[in-house]
């Protein structure tokens, strides 16, 4: 990664986010409640060598509220209330999400810098005038601070069971 | 007492989610972790043996950084540490 915080090339990873449509659309929604600020939350489900499986999403409070415009921030007392909630329900943390009012849903150099959970998903979403436009998901791969890189992850929007297979997906 | 690893730190404990240490105080049973599992070490620690700046470390509900003893506080079976790294960012 150059200094001025843009990548010489984008790397797409084999490995998915699944997410049901309904969870989808509550981060996305998250994102308009708070416009113009920043929304933040967690992701709670499973990892497997596949990808990431969403099950549930917890919202965060951004505790950024000097800059909620562009920054966002999860307290860790939250962080550690949502484990163990996760924990007692079998389900781990395997991502975060947050929205970029009026910005494109592409991380930052903020992002990457802050961006320190390796094997998890961070999912953007471009809200724009107070609409929700492209939601995209990046892995955090690598092993260590020093290798440490984010990765195009292709978001695969499922329907409930009920219904069976997949709605659509969104590559991003 | 009980230690809680973080999703990315799980590949050095052995795809553990939580373990078991024994020790007096919080530098003892960090220190005991990382006994167990040497590889975790750098991922926590700098080189002069401080907690890594994006690595927070809780007793039950309390940051650590913020007890009067530190990581020299007392520590008993029925407490637990949970390592968070942190979560932020922005454009």
């Amino acid at each position: 990664m150059s200094e001025d915080g843009r990548v010489s090339e984008r790397v797409q990873t084999e490995a998915l986010l699944t997410i049901p449509d309904g969870l989808y659309e509550t981060i996305r929604r998250h994102g308009e409640r708070t416009y113009p600020h920043e929304c933040c939350g967690v992701l709670l489900g499973t990892s497997s060598e596949d990808g990431n499986t969403v099950e549930d999403a917890v919202e965060a409070g951004n505790t950024r509220t000097d800059s909620a415009h562009n920054r966002y921030s999860i307290a860790p007392q939250e962080l550690i209330r949502i484990q163990r909630q996760g924990r007692e329900r079998g389900l781990d943390i395997v991502g975060f999400y947050h929205s970029h009012p009026d910005h494109p849903a592409q991380w930052s150099k903020t992002d990457f810098e802050e961006a320190h959970w390796i094997g998890c998903s961070y999912v953007i979403t471009n809200v724009e005038q107070g609409t929700a436009q492209v939601t995209n998901s990046f892995l955090l791969n690598g092993t260590s601070e020093e290798d440490k890189r984010f990765e195009d992850q292709r978001v695969v929007v499922a329907k409930p069971a009920l219904s069976g297979g997949v709605r659509d997906e969104t590559r991003c | 007492m009980k230690i809680f690893i973080p999703t990315p730190l799980r590949v050095y404990t052995g795809k553990l989610n939580t373990v078991e240490v024994g020790g007096a105080t919080i530098q003892e049973a960090l220190g005991g972790l990382t006994t167990q599992y040497p590889d975790l070490r750098k991922h926590l620690f700098t080189d002069d043996g401080k907690l890594r700046s994006f690595v927070n470390v809780y007793l039950n509900d309390e940051d650590i950084r913020y007890l009067d003893a530190k990581e020299q506080t007392a520590v008993s079976d029925k407490d637990s540490l949970s390592i968070i790294p942190s979560i932020a960012g922005g454009y």
